[in-house]
C-alpha cells in the first residue's frame, strides 16, 4: 500500500507506538513492537504464555490475510482464480501441521474472553485483548466471534510489521496530507468542501454528480467512499436500485458503539505509573475482561455503559502544532455508546462525559483541573459530522454475517453496484474498516480490469 | 412512504377469516345450485352455479356476471404515483393515458414475475392496481422515496365483469348512458345510487365486456340493477371453469396456475423471467429503472432465458390437461398449464411451458403424451402438438367501436 501510494516509508519509520493497558494499583503491562513482541511489566511467565498466544493468532490472522487483499469469491461465481487461492489458502494452513489447521478451525469464531483464559492470567492482558477485539463493534468479549476484531486487528500490518500499532510522523495529520500529495502526483485533482448531492444516472449508468452548490460534474467511472447506504439510497434517484436491494440495505447493521472524546489541557496530563515520555504511546483503561464484559451489557438495552473502556492518545505529543507549547490534546475512543441511547443522548450526553471524566480520573488523578475544552462525539454526532448513517466508523458492523461476501451486503460485495460505472470503495465494503486502505486498494485492481475487460470487447 | 409493521399488520386483516365472503355473496349463494365453492385469495367463490356449458355459453352467446371482488386491489394515490408505479411495473405507466387500463407485471431484483395484473389510472396521480395475491409489504418498501399514497382497498371495493355480447346492451338498458362510447381499455365514472360505479371496457374473456367497482355498501344494489337489466338480453352469474374456458380461448394467462408467482414458488425453478412467460412485449427499456431491469437484461445479453410459453393446438379432441410435451416422442420439453376443447375455435387447445431453444429455436416434433381415465382404466395418447399464435379466438365484437347491440 505504501509503495503502491508512493508515500514513503521515511512517513512511518520510528512511528511504532507501545500500547499500555493501564492499572492504578500495580501499573500498566506493556505491549512493545507488533503486538506485543515483547512485553514489558509482566511476569516472565506470562510473557512467554503471551508470546504462544500471539504466534498462534498472528498463524491464523496470517490465513485470514489473504482474503482480505482480494475481492471475495462469491458462491455460484468462483473463477478458476478464486478456485486457485482457496487451495492455496488451504495448503498453507496445512503446511503448519494438522494441529494449526484444527486450531484455526476450532478458534475462528470463538470468543476473545475463552482465549484470554485458554492462555493467560494476567487480567491486565486479558483485559487489553478484549477491548482490541471489540472496540467498534457491538460485541462484548464473551460474545461469539468476537475473536474476530482481534483477527482483524492483527492482519493489519505496517512497513511489514503485523499487528503493529504505527502514528506516523507529526501526527495522523501528515498521513492525510502524504495521501494528498501522492494523489496529486498522481494527477488527481482533489476538491475539498464540495458534497455531493445527487449521483445522475441515465438508462442504468451513472454519469455525473450534482454537487450541493448545484454544479454538475460527468465522469465515466465513479467510485464512492461514503458509506453504502448513503451512496446508494440518498444519493441516487428513488427506484434505480431494486426494491430487494434496498430492503436488504435497510438491514444492514450500522449504529455505531464508540464516542470520541477531545480534551484540550493546558498542561500534559500524568497517568499513574506511566513517565512523561512513554506518555506517546496507546493508553488502554480496560482493567479485565469482565470490565469489558460489564460496560457492554447496558450497550444491549440502550444504556451507555457505567465504567467505559477507553483507548487515549496524547496527538499533540506526536504533533506539537496542535497545542500551544506546554499544553496538551487528548483523544480518546470510548466504549459503549450505543446509537439509540434510550434516554436521549441530549440528557445523556452531558452525563456520559461525566461518567468518561471520572473514569480517566481514577488514572490521572490530576486531570480535572487542566481542562481548557472537552468535546464528546457520540454516535448521532458522528453521523452527523461525517454523514455515516448510524455514525459506525466502519460504515457497518465488523461481524461475521457481514462480512467477505455479505459487506456491505452479498448484492453489492464485488465493490460494484447495480448501476453501471458506479462502484463502492469505502470502510461498508470488504474488507472493512481501519485505516488499511485496502477496501480502496480493491476496489481500484477491480475497476482497472472491468475497464480493461471493457475495452477487449 | 413507509409504515412501521404494527400499521402494516393492521392494514391487512383479511387473514384472520379463513374464507371471507364477497360482498355479492348474498346473491351468488341464491343462485347457487351445485355448491361447488373454492377458495380464491381467501375468498369464498364458485367453481359453477349452475351447468358449466350454460355458463359458458352465457359468455358467449349472452352476457355472464362474474364477481371479482376477491382479487386484490390496491389504491396508489400522490403526486409521485406515475413515477412509483414505473419503478415498480415493467411497463411504461407514463405512457398509460386518464381513465385508460393497461394489462402489467412486476418483478423482483432477479426479474422474476411477482404478478401479473391489471392497473386502472383513475386521474392524473390516481391508480388502481388489480392482482392475484397481496402485495402490500412490496408496494411500500418499493415506494421508499415517493411521494405516494398506498392503500390496500380489496374489501372495500366490490367488482363485477360482465362480459358478453349482450353486456354493452343490458348496460343501456340499466341505465348506464353512454357507456358505449367507452373504446377497449377506456374507463367511466357513471352514477349509481348516490355513488359512483366505475366502468371499464375490460374483461378476461376476449369478449366483448365490462368491468365493474363499486363501493362494497352499492354492491347488491348494482347487481340487482344489471339482473333487472338483464332479463330480457340474457344475464346469468357464472362461476370459475366457465370463465377459465373463456380465458383460455383469449390466450390469456392465470398467475399460479400458467406460471408460479416469485413469492409462492417454493423450487428455484418455478421461478420465471417475463421473457419466459410471454410478457416480453411489456418491458420498457426506455424508461427510467425498474425492479428487474437489470436482470432482465443480464438474461436476455447472456441467453439464460430458460422456458418459454407458448399457444398449442392438439390433435384430436381430449384437452391435453397437465400433460408432459416431448420432443419427437422421446425428450421432455416442458409441460402443459391449461387445456381446453375450445366450443368456439371447435379445436382442442392448451397454453404451454417449454424449455428452451423447444418452442423458441425448436418448433416442429413436438407431441403431448395424454393419460385420458376412462371409467378406472388409463387410455394413453401420444398426440401431435403445433405451436400456435395467441389469441386462439379473436371476437370483432370485443373491439367493435361503437360496440354492437346483440
Amino acid at each position: 500500500m505504501i509503495s503502491g501510494l508512493k508515500l514513503g516509508r521515511t512517513l512511518f519509520e520510528g512511528g511504532g507506538v507501545p500500547t499500555r493497558a493501564l492499572d492504578a494499583e500495580r501499573g500498566p503491562a506493556v505491549l512493545h513492537g507488533g503486538y506485543g513482541e515483547t512485553l514489558e511489566g509482566v511476569s516472565e511467565t506470562e510473557a512467554a504464555a503471551f508470546a504462544a498466544m500471539r504466534k498462534k493468532l498472528m498463524l491464523q490472522a496470517g490465513v485470514l490475510k489473504s482474503f482480505l487483499t482480494r475481492k471475495p469469491p462469491r458462491p455460484g461465481d468462483i473463477g478458476l482464480g478464486d478456485a486457485f487461492q482457496l487451495g492455496l489458502t488451504g495448503l498453507g494452513l496445512l503446511r503448519h501441521g494438522r494441529q494449526e489447521a484444527r486450531d484455526f478451525a476450532r478458534m475462528l469464531l470463538m470468543n476473545v474472553a475463552d482465549i484470554a483464559d485458554e492462555y493467560l492470567t494476567d487480567d491486565r492482558l486479558k483485559g487489553l485483548i478484549a477491548f482490541d477485539a471489540t472496540l467498534g463493534i457491538h460485541l462484548g468479549p464473551r460474545s461469539p466471534t468476537s475473536l474476530l476484531g482481534l483477527f482483524y486487528r492483527l492482519t493489519g500490518e505496517v512497513l511489514g510489521q503485523a499487528g503493529g500499532q504505527y502514528l506516523p510522523k507529526g501526527g495522523m495529520g501528515t498521513l492525510a496530507r502524504a495521501l494528498e500529495t501522492a494523489a496529486i502526483a498522481a494527477g488527481a485533482r482533489l476538491r475539498l468542501s464540495s458534497p455531493v448531492a445527487q449521483i445522475l444516472t441515465e438508462k442504468g449508468s451513472a454519469i455525473g454528480v450534482v454537487l450541493k452548490n448545484g454544479e454538475e460534474l460527468r465522469a465515466t467511472e465513479m467510485v464512492s467512499a461514503i458509506h453504502p447506504v448513503t451512496t446508494l439510497q440518498t444519493f441516487l434517484p428513488a427506484g434505480e436500485i431494486d426494491t430487494g436491494l434496498s430492503r436488504s440495505l435497510r438491514h444492514i447493521r450500522s449504529k455505531g458503539n464508540v464516542a470520541k472524546l477531545h480534551l484540550a489541557l493546558d498542561r500534559v496530563p500524568v497517568f499513574t505509573g506511566v513517565s512523561l515520555k512513554d506518555q506517546r504511546g496507546r493508553l488502554v483503561i480496560a482493567p479485565s475482561v469482565n470490565h469489558v464484559e460489564n460496560a457492554f451489557n447496558p450497550a444491549k438495552y440502550g444504556a451507555f455503559s457505567a465504567d467505559p473502556m477507553m483507548e487515549i492518545t496524547l496527538p499533540s505529543m506526536g504533533d506539537p502544532s496542535l497545542a500551544p507549547p506546554g499544553a496538551c490534546v487528548l483523544s480518546a475512543l470510548v466504549q459503549y455508546a450505543p446509537y439509540d441511547l434510550k434516554e436521549g443522548w441530549e440528557s445523556g450526553k452531558p452525563r456520559f462525559l461525566e461518567t468518561i471524566l471520572s473514569t480517566i480520573e481514577r488514572y490521572a488523578p490530576d486531570i480535572r483541573n487542566s481542562i481548557v475544552a472537552a468535546e464528546l462525539l457520540v454516535p448521532p454526532d458522528i453521523e452527523a459530522r461525517y454523514r455515516l448513517p448510524g455514525g459506525h466508523w466502519h460504515h457497518g458492523e465488523l461481524q461475521a454475517d457481514q462480512l467477505l461476501i455479505n459487506r456491505p451486503t452479498f448484492a453489492l460485495s464485488g465493490y460494484e453496484t447495480p448501476v453501471q460505472d458506479l462502484y463502492l470503495c469505502s470502510a461498508g465494503s470488504h474488507p472493512g474498516g481501519g485505516l488499511s486502505g485496502v477496501p480502496g486498494m480493491n476496489a481500484a485492481r477491480h475497476i482497472i480490469a472491468a475497464s480493461k475487460a471493457r475495452s477487449r470487447r | 412512504m413507509t409504515l412501521d409493521l404494527a400499521t402494516r399488520k393492521a392494514a391487512q386483516p383479511h387473514f384472520h377469516t379463513l374464507l371471507l365472503e364477497s360482498p355479492f355473496h348474498a346473491r351468488l349463494a341464491a343462485l347457487d345450485k351445485t355448491n361447488d365453492w373454492y377458495g380464491w385469495a381467501g375468498h369464498k367463490a364458485p367453481h359453477a352455479l349452475d351447468d358449466e356449458e350454460l355458463e359458458y355459453f352465457a359468455i358467449r352467446s349472452t352476457a355472464a356476471v362474474f364477481d371479482i371482488s376477491p382479487m386484490t386491489k390496491y389504491r396508489i394515490t400522490g403526486p409521485g404515483a406515475v413515477a412509483f408505479l414505473d419503478r415498480l411495473t415493467v411497463r411504461n405507466v407514463a405512457k398509460l393515458g386518464i381513465n385508460r387500463v393497461h394489462y402489467t407485471a412486476w418483478c423482483d431484483d432477479h426479474g422474476h414475475v411477482l404478478d401479473d395484473g391489471t392497473l386502472f389510472r383513475l386521474g392524473e396521480s390516481e391508480f388502481r392496481l388489480c392482482c392475484q395475491e397481496r402485495h402490500l409489504p412490496w408496494l411500500l418498501d418499493s415506494a421508499e422515496g415517493f411521494a405516494v399514497d398506498i392503500r390496500e382497498e380489496t374489501g372495500d371495493v366490490a367488482g363485477l365483469a360482465l362480459q358478453g355480447p349482450t353486456s354493452c346492451a343490458i348496460l343501456k338498458e340499466a341505465g348506464f348512458a353512454g357507456v358505449e362510447a367507452l373504446k377497449p381499455f377506456q374507463i367511466g365514472g357513471f352514477a349509481h345510487e348516490g355513488g359512483t360505479v366505475t366502468i371499464s371496457r375490460t374483461g378476461f374473456t376476449g369478449d366483448l365486456g365490462y368491468e365493474l367497482f363499486v363501493p362494497r355498501a352499492l354492491a347488491l344494489s348494482l347487481w340487482d340493477r344489471l339482473f333487472a337489466a338483464g332479463r330480457l338480453l340474457g344475464i346469468r352469474a357464472i362461476g370459475y371453469t366457465a370463465l377459465n374456458r373463456a380465458r383460455i380461448e383469449a390466450g390469456f394467462i392465470v398467475a399460479n396456475a400458467d406460471f408460479i408467482t416469485a413469492e409462492t414458488a417454493l423450487r428455484g425453478n418455478r421461478l420465471r423471467l417475463p421473457d419466459e412467460i410471454g410478457l416480453d412485449w411489456m418491458i420498457d427499456l426506455e424508461k427510467p429503472n425498474f425492479n428487474g431491469r437489470r436482470a432482465i437484461l443480464a438474461a436476455r445479453a447472456g441467453k439464460t432465458l430458460r422456458h418459454i410459453l407458448v399457444g398449442l393446438e392438439i390433435e384430436g379432441n381430449v384437452p391435453p390437461e397437465h400433460s408432459l410435451i416431448y420432443h419427437n416422442k422421446r425428450r421432455e420439453v416442458g409441460i402443459v398449464t391449461a387445456a381446453i376443447w375450445s366450443p368456439l375455435a371447435k379445436r382442442n387447445i392448451a397454453i404451454a411451458s417449454l424449455e428452451r431453444p423447444y418452442g423458441d429455436r425448436i418448433q416442429d416434433g413436438l407431441w403431448v403424451e395424454i393419460y385420458a381415465l376412462r371409467e378406472l382404466q388409463y387410455q394413453k395418447l401420444m398426440k401431435r402438438a403445433r405451436i400456435v399464435p395467441r389469441p386462439f379466438v379473436t371476437l370483432a365484437r370485443r373491439s367493435a367501436n361503437p360496440p354492437g347491440l346483440f
